[in-house]
This record gives C-alpha cells, structure tokens and sequence, in this order.
C-alpha cells in the first residue's frame, strides 16, 4: 500500500514541478521568476524525500538539506539584487 | 511494519504531496505577484513538513532506533519561508508592481 501511495506521490510532486517550471518560463516579473525557483527547489525537496522513503536510504536527507541551504541563499541573493542592484555592498 | 503504522505513512505522504501540488497550482493560477507569493508558503510548511514527518515515522520503525535529522530540515525551511517571502515583497515593492 505504501508503494502504491508513494507512486501516486511522485506523479503528484511531478505535475508540481511542471507547474511551476511553467512559472518559472512564462512569469512576466522578475519577483515572479524568483518565487517559482523558490518553489522549484521546495518541490525538489520533497521529490529528494520521496526518493529517500522509496529505496529505504537515509542518504538522501544530506542532499535534501543541502538543496534547502543553497536555495535560501540563492532566493535571498535574488532579491536583494533586484532591491539593491547589488548583492554585496 | 503494522498496517497501521502503514496506513499513516501512506495519509501523510498523500497530504504532503497534494498540498505540494496546491502550492504550485496557485502559482499558475492567480491573477498578480502579492497573490501568488501566498500560495507556496503553504507548499513549504504543510506538504514538506507532511512529507519530514512520514519519513521520520518510515525511518524510525524501519531503521534502528528514533531518527530525527528530518527535524533539521524542517526546522530550516521553517525559519527561512517567511524570510524569503519578505524580501521577494519587499523587492517587488520596489519595482512597484501593482
């Protein structure tokens, strides 16, 4: 049942990703682009957790939280560049 | 594993994953930027959050012993949603977006 479940899962977070891949193409603003990469990265956690319970392995816990850290710091970088036109003063 | 134990397992991934794909529906579906930065907030915190927990849970029946480093990656995501969040309205108020 829980295979089942976790198939299921991963057609749902797929249709995710595409969706907001769409954004990501489409998005008329900057801000826009912005929040559907944020977005994106989300969706590559929760496909990275997914994967994690599917083969049994802890391993995939590392990477998830590495994709969390560089994700932040790109969103934030992100923005403050279109605030500032900087990242770094 | 029980099968009650695997009936959780198979709710919580369920609800992460579908509140996942209501995160990024909203960000196809409304109309302006102030709108749309509301929907993956809920993507971030309930379905990733759903997801930490179903496999803490997997983990901790299956592996030896109580398995809590998803707490970290919970933990991060939320302390930094509503960071994030903040500067992208404050960057598209900036830009003066209507």
């Amino acid at each position: 049942m829980l295979s089942s479940a976790l198939i299921l899962a991963f057609a749902l977070v797929g249709i995710a990703f595409g969706l907001s891949f769409f954004r990501l193409v489409r998005g008329p603003t900057a801000p826009d682009r912005i929040l559907a990469l944020d977005t994106l990265y989300i969706n590559a956690i929760a496909l990275l957790i997914l994967l994690g319970i599917h083969l049994c392995s802890p391993l995939y816990f590392e990477a998830a939280l590495l994709i969390a850290l560089m994700g932040f710091v790109g969103t934030v970088a992100l923005a403050k560049f279109l605030l500032r036109g900087d990242i770094i003063e | 594993m029980s099968f009650t134990t695997e009936i959780l397992l198979s709710a919580l991934v369920l609800i992460g994953a579908v509140f996942t794909l209501i995160g990024s529906l909203s960000l196809v579906r409304f109309k302006d930027f102030y709108t749309r930065l509301h929907g993956p907030t809920k993507a971030t915190t309930l379905g990733v959050g759903c997801l930490l927990i179903a496999s803490s849970v997997f983990f901790s029946v299956t592996g030896e012993g109580l398995s809590l480093h998803e707490i970290l990656v919970t933990l991060f995501l939320f302390i930094t949603a509503p960071i994030s969040a903040h500067l992208l309205a404050k960057a598209a108020l900036h830009l003066g977006l209507r």
